[in-house]
């Protein structure tokens, strides 16, 4: 039995090449994305009231309005989180450095959305590959930023090179708590972390709450607030206003590579990842289970953990009520779209994160609604869930082997 | 008379296997008919073609004369033909009643249940047959001897006439044996027949009408508990040619590195599954296990590798006591494993086949430096053992799961032989190979052997046993039947063991070890 | 018989004796607890002849009843002598299987008491207490219907907050535009269906783990709800589509005119007595009928079910829509039950909290909405926090829901009952 024998008996190029292509699992992602954003063009049609209109004149005129109405909006999209090329090829020629930089800012700004999506892909990707479905990246994501916004503000008298390593360390430090508790319960008792990261969410949301309002709260402020955080506590910009790029984008860079060295390149890392593909044999090769469970759930905590402490202190500075808008649950999307892997969460966090802030300002531009953007990752999601879909649509071939990097027990755990 | 059931040239091919050659067999009514075989020879696809969870390539079946086309098992229970499972088909939460009229209810106007007349028809079964069930008891609360008689009052109330019973006694104790018997006589006397499905030699005995037996997919012959006897019988199923041929040297067994004393180990669901065995292996010679599969082996070498606690008794590995030992610690104690489920337990079949060369020293030098792994040493450790053992592979880059049968089994020998170790234990390490893997496995494993390392071989293949062991084991129920020396035993002998029965004793007062079952409520 | 008797013996039933005593051991210390905590926190700090007023009549209510007066001290040292006394006999010999009817019984005092020590000194409207609480008590309810069917079906529902977004969603437009509540709550019902259609797609057609299937369905709900709202129904010129009205209370004839439990229980609007009927509707069909006991073999043992001829994928599909559709009906509360209007992401994590009901009532209706209540209450309480006589942030009586079903998922008190091929996609051979 040769391992592999692929018929080849004389093919043009152009069909190995079309083999290849359609087996490929690249071709699936692309797809997905790519018909993810032809949908949403024709939900955007489809949703406005003057394309409408437009048919009861002619089926012509309808159709034409209709891909104007889904261009216009990508185009607001592109030019609302890359920026507007003319814009900025006459900043440049002004020369006027504060009209180049809101010219370049809409680039800049995409990456600051990106970098809390970097971290919490990363927390999901770390548990998927070791088997593992935190899906409370969200309740992490709470606790680090209000772990991390009081070691900003309560922690006097450090130098910024030591108050930013301390700040973001406690930021870690409550994330990796929260995701302690259920990974602690996986491994003993065997609860399902998907209900207890989910329970968590919501005593993280409530804990807030009344952090904000009473032991955390700012005294001078009517709303639920905390105080600023010190000066020595922010994350350094790396341009002036209106810029608000910060140093984070590159932590969560290197945690990327972090956590991909400790996966690829560490005996920990090999432990975990065989833990999340067999777990029968790891248990055989003589690995111990449950710690790999709490390490990590422990270490997705932590990062999820960083990415709310990322914010606090390098965005907003200071802590408001319902800060994290659904960061968690896209990140389950963004993960699984990078295949679990931090240079593939890298890449799926900046999509999101460019498609984020360019809605952002396609609200305001063409009026549409900033929402698209999870109806897009809902259905990119699901597409690349279940490849299947694409395949049939595109009448793709089969994977020469089926690959499953996201192995997760059943309910019972 | 026409015959209840008859198979006709029933031949169903496997990739790379012809499960069922040609395959004959004719049940008259009334009848208990054996179908004796090894594991492996072909019963049970046979019966899951007759109740149409297969479908066979060629041949044909007659019910009651009647040319039948089973393609499902609805088609199979409507045309009266029902099968009793090995792993029962029941929903522990469910009633007794629940399961029986599943699929079938009796119901009162709007579909509510009637429960009453159900039970009342549970009832009258159970009191026709004999079965003294409860028809409102929970399957979960019952012993597992009930709940086959639920499976069967499940195949009555649909009337079957033919029921197939597929190794019906593997989960009974002794006691509940006899009653299984009891019922099925029962049953024949009231007109059903039955096939029964085992390759137990003294039960066919016992019970059977008619004895029909099977090896390698094909008939062998036909007989009756009066004309055969046991030796026949035991000849007839395992077969006396050997396939293949082993070189062995003349070796003197040096000391003891493995010894196992009044070991108990429960099985996950709590019975005895090894039950009080003491053995020792010596360096440089081969303890082979015999016994037919569920006989306590899976969890004899789950236990010798730390992962399913014993109970009772003690293991010690070259004066180390193991008995509590961790996995990993018995491991580096210089115990090496060919796990029996080669893609569950021994390989990460995601991972490249390097990866998998060092799934278990990847922790030491040189794969890794403090934390760090070293990819350079352990490619080269891949490339080296991929060149070393023959493993077929386009790279050592490529996933384990792209890899054959035979080429994944050498991954994981040439993982387990490329360190140090003085204990091998080999859990059915051929199973399923083609031939040459075989050969190259089997040369590999006497080759440690001869370097002085301590085998030992567990395998249901008793051709395989006979010809790499130097002394043999033989577990039955979870106790050790005898051990032998491998060059005085014959197959018949161990055939006979294997069946519980001591050779040379009558057959009345053969030794059935107590099967301790325990019920769990 | 005697096979049965004769096949048991003893040393593996000794480990199931140990891990049963230590659990009945365990139960008895918890109740034992609740007698201490109740006597040591509530009841030593008490000034001498405090009172407790229980108010009886909820607020607004025409039916009067005279407010309950008792000494708290009293009241207070009576419950911890029957929590230790329960405590004492479940150590000792144990309620066997009334053991959570008495735990029950032990948590529903440990409350009480609890509320007299909060409230002495002054007074607390129970009445309107407990009114809150089953109405809150609605959503959850419903949500957990949902789960139940799904997942006595063996598919895993963690979208219900989805689907009863996307119901409370397409009831407001649908009311609004044919100025018909009815026509907008069967639309709602319909939108929930088709989310349960697309959620059996997706986890029973494409075997997408279920999990990340019911994520999708949660992010696209929040997505096109909230595209939608702020599109259109958000807007000033479309205010004509945010405009579906409201169920109108209903007071039952008679029973609504009983003293403390009329108001509570008979004057609410069609879901309070909607939840009622379909609790107890789904309980009779899952238990009662051929229908029910079909789809619960397909959740327990889906082999077993398909060898005896049952399709187990359309029993599944069949059940993860009703589900959806059930959803969907708890969605349409949110819009036509009580607020009369959508908001986006007004649903605010109540299916989840359906899930935890679910999980806490054991998977089954009426164990649901039991935990319905619980949660109900303590959501309630929590927004009459601040009228009681000590300080308790609301925000930690809103935790409990969430802690007490962590407790129940790491079997402190006792795993539960799932059904055995939950969230396991079925493979036919």
């Amino acid at each position: 039995m040769s391992p592999e024998k692929p018929e080849q008996i004389k093919k043009s190029g152009i069909a190995i090449f079309w083999d290849e292509f359609s087996r490929s699992n690249l071709t699936v992602i692309i797809l997905a994305i790519l018909t993810g954003i032809i949908l949403g063009g024709v939900l955007v049609a489809a949703t406005t009231t003057e394309v409408y209109a437009a048919f009861k004149v002619s089926l012509w005129g309808g159709l034409k309005l209709a891909f104007t109405t889904a261009w216009n909006t990508y185009v607001a999209l592109f030019t609302g989180s890359v920026g507007n090329p003319e814009k900025i090829r006459l900043a440049f020629e002004s020369g006027d450095p504060l009209m180049i930089r809101r010219a370049i800012n809409p680039f800049f700004e995409s990456l600051v959305q990106t970098t809390p999506y970097i971290f919490a892909g990363l927390a999901v990707a770390l548990g998927f590959r070791v088997g593992l479905f935190n899906i409370g990246a969200e309740g992490q994501i709470f606790i680090g930023a209000i772990t991390g916004v009081w070691a900003g503000y309560a922690i006097h008298g450090l130098p910024p090179i030591i108050h930013i390593p301390v700040a973001l360390l406690f930021g870690a430090l409550g994330g990796a708590i929260w995701g302690f508790v259920p990974g602690f319960l996986k491994a003993k008792t065997g609860a399902h972390e998907v209900i207890t990261t989910i329970m968590m969410n919501y005593i993280a949301f409530r804990l807030s709450d009344w952090l904000l309002k009473g032991p955390m709260g700012d005294p001078t402020e009517y709303t639920p607030k905390t105080p600023w955080i010190l000066e020595s506590a922010q994350l350094p910009k790396l341009f002036d206003l209106p810029i608000r790029f910060h140093i984070g984008f590159f932590v969560a860079l290197l945690m990327a590579v972090l956590v991909y060295l400790l996966l690829f390149k560490t005996t920990w890392g090999l432990e975990l990842r065989m833990v999340g593909s067999n777990p029968n044999a790891a248990r055989y090769a003589g690995i111990k289970i449950t710690m790999s469970t709490v390490i990590a759930m422990v270490l997705s905590g932590a990062l999820a953990g960083l990415a709310g402490a990322n914010e606090v202190l390098g965005v907003n500075h200071r802590l408001i009520p319902a800060f994290s808008s659904g960061y968690g649950f896209d990140s389950i999307a963004l993960a699984l779209l990078g295949k679990s892997h931090p240079f593939g969460v890298i890449l799926s966090a900046l999509l999101f994160g460019f498609l984020r802030n360019g809605a952002r300002s396609m609200q305001l531009t063409v009026g549409v609604p900033i929402d698209i953007v999870s109806i897009l990752q809902a259905m990119i999601l699901a597409f690349i869930a279940a490849p299947a879909i694409i395949r049939t649509i595109y009448r793709l071939r089969e994977p020469k082997h089926a690959e499953d990097i996201v192995s997760l027990q059943s309910w019972k755990g | 008379m026409v015959p209840v059931l008859e198979l006709r040239g029933i031949t169903k091919r496997f990739p790379g296997v012809l499960a069922n050659d040609h395959i004959n067999l004719t049940v008259e009514k009334g009848e208990i008919h054996a179908l004796l075989g090894e594991n492996g020879a072909g019963k049970t696809t046979l019966m899951n073609i007759l109740y149409g969870l297969y479908h066979p390539d060629e041949g044909e079946i007659y019910v009651n004369g009647n040319k039948m086309a089973v393609r499902s098992p609805i088609d199979a229970i409507k045309a009266g033909v029902g099968m009793v499972h090995q792993h029962f088909m029941l929903v522990p939460v469910f009633t007794v009643t629940e399961n029986v009229m599943l699929g079938e209810e009796f119901v009162k106007f709007g579909g509510i249940l009637d429960r009453t007349r159900a039970a009342e028809k549970v009832m009258q079964i159970s009191d026709t047959y004999n079965l003294d069930i409860d028809p409102n008891t929970y399957i979960k609360d019952m012993p597992v001897g009930l709940q086959q008689r639920v499976e069967i009052i499940k195949l009555l109330f649909r009337e079957a006439n033919i029921l197939i019973m597929d190794e019906p006694t593997a989960v009974l104790t002794p006691q509940e044996v006899q009653e299984l018997f009891k019922i099925m006589r029962t049953l024949i006397d009231q007109g059903k027949s039955i096939i029964f499905i085992t390759h137990k030699l003294v039960e066919v005995m016992e019970c059977a009408d008619r004895i029909t037996v099977i090896r390698g997919g094909k008939v062998v012959g036909s007989t009756t508990p009066k004309e055969a006897t046991l030796n026949e019988l035991a000849t007839m199923m395992v077969g006396r040619d050997v396939k293949l041929n082993v070189e062995k040297t003349k070796k003197k067994p040096g000391d003891v590195v493995l010894e196992v004393d009044n070991l108990k180990v429960l099985d996950p669901r709590g019975a005895i599954a090894v039950d009080g065995i003491s053995f020792n292996v010596r360096e440089g010679e081969v303890l082979g296990v015999a016994g037919v599969q569920g006989n306590g082996q899976t969890e004899l070498v789950r236990s010798l590798s730390g992962l399913l606690p014993s109970i009772d008794g003690e293991v010690r590995l070259l004066g180390h006591d193991i008995t509590h030992s961790s996995p990993r610690q018995i491991i580096e104690h210089g115990s090496a494993h060919i796990p029996e489920d080669r893609q569950r337990d021994g390989l990460v079949l995601s991972f490249p086949v390097s990866d998998n060369l060092v799934l278990n020293t990847y922790y030491l030098q040189p794969f890794s430096r403090s934390i760090w792994l070293s990819q350079q040493e352990i490619l080269k450790n891949g490339e080296g053992l991929v060149k070393n053992f023959d493993i077929r592979t386009p790279s050592v880059f490529t996933p384990a799961s792209s890899l054959s049968g035979g080429n994944q089994q050498k991954v994981i020998v040439a993982r387990e032989f490329s360190r140090p170790i003085k204990l091998l234990i080999a859990s059915q390490p051929t199973r399923g190979l083609d031939v040459g893997s075989i050969e190259y496995i089997h040369k590999r494993m006497l080759q440690k052997r001869d370097e002085g390392c301590a085998v030992l071989l567990v395998s249901t293949e008793l051709d395989e046993v006979m010809q790499l062991s130097d002394r043999i084991a033989v577990l039955y129920r979870g106790k050790l039947m005898d051990i032998v020396d491998a060059k005085s035993a014959t197959k018949e002998m161990l055939g006979l063991l294997m069946a519980g029965i001591i050779p040379g004793e009558d057959v009345k007062s053969a030794q059935v070890p107590q099967k301790n079952k325990i019920l769990i409520t | 018989m005697s096979t049965a008797s004769e096949t048991i013996v003893i040393p593996m039933s000794k480990g199931i004796r140990n891990r049963e005593r230590r659990r009945r051991i365990t139960m008895g210390v918890f109740f034992l607890l609740a007698a201490a905590f109740t006597w040591l926190v509530f009841a030593v700090n008490l000034t001498p002849n405090a009172m407790t007023r229980f108010v009886m009549t909820p607020g607004g209510s025409s039916t009067v009843a005279p407010d309950w007066i008792f000494p708290t001290g009293v009241y207070l040292n009576i419950i911890a002598g029957i929590c230790a006394m329960l405590g004492t006999f479940q150590i000792v010999r144990g309620f066997g299987k009334r053991t959570y009817s008495v735990l029950a019984l032990v948590a529903i005092l440990f409350i009480f008491g609890f509320l007299s020590w909060a409230t002495s000194g002054g007074q607390t409207n129970l009445g309107g207490l407990l009114r809150v609480m089953v109405v809150r008590a609605v959503p959850l309810t419903l949500g957990a219907l949902s789960g139940i069917l799904c997942e006595r079906a063996g598919v895993v529902n963690i979208a219900i907050e989805g689907m009863m977004l996307t119901g409370a969603f397409v009831s407001t437009v649908f009311a609004s535009l044919s100025h018909s509540l009815v026509i907008g709550l069967l639309a709602g019902v319909v939108a929930g269906g088709f989310m349960g259609v697309i959620h059996g797609v997706l986890s029973i057609k494409y075997k997408i783990n279920q999990i990340i299937s019911g994520t999708v369905i949660n992010i696209f709900s929040i997505g096109i709800t909230s595209y939608l709202s702020s599109k259109y129904i958000q807007r000033s010129e479309f205010q004509y589509l945010n405009e579906p009205g409201m169920f109108p209370q209903i007071e039952v004839p008679v029973l609504s005119k009983i003293p403390f439990i009329g108001p509570i229980l008979f004057h609410h609007n069609i879901y309070v007595f909607a939840m009622v009927f379909f609790v107890l509707f789904i309980t009779f069909l899952l238990y009662k009928t051929r229908w029910g006991l079909r789809l619960r073999s397909v959740g327990e043992h889906p082999k077993a079910a398909d060898t005896l001829g049952i399709n187990v994928f359309r029993t599944r599909y069949m059940a993860v829509i009703l589900g959806g559709m059930m959803a969907g009906f708890g969605g349409t509360y949110f819009s036509l039950g009580s607020s009369g209007r959508f908001d986006e992401v007004m649903t605010a994590g109540r299916g989840f909290i359906g899930l935890a009901a679910m999980i806490f009532g054991n998977w089954n209706p009426i164990g649901s909405m039991g935990a319905g209540f619980l949660f109900g209450f303590f959501d309630s309480l929590s927004v009459k926090a601040s009228l009681l006589q000590v300080p308790l942030p609301s925000e930690f009586l809103g935790m409990v829901p969430y802690l007490a079903t962590i407790v129940v998922l790491a079997g402190v008190v006792g795993r539960g009952q799932m059904p055995a091929a939950d969230g396991v996609p079925y493979e036919k051979e």
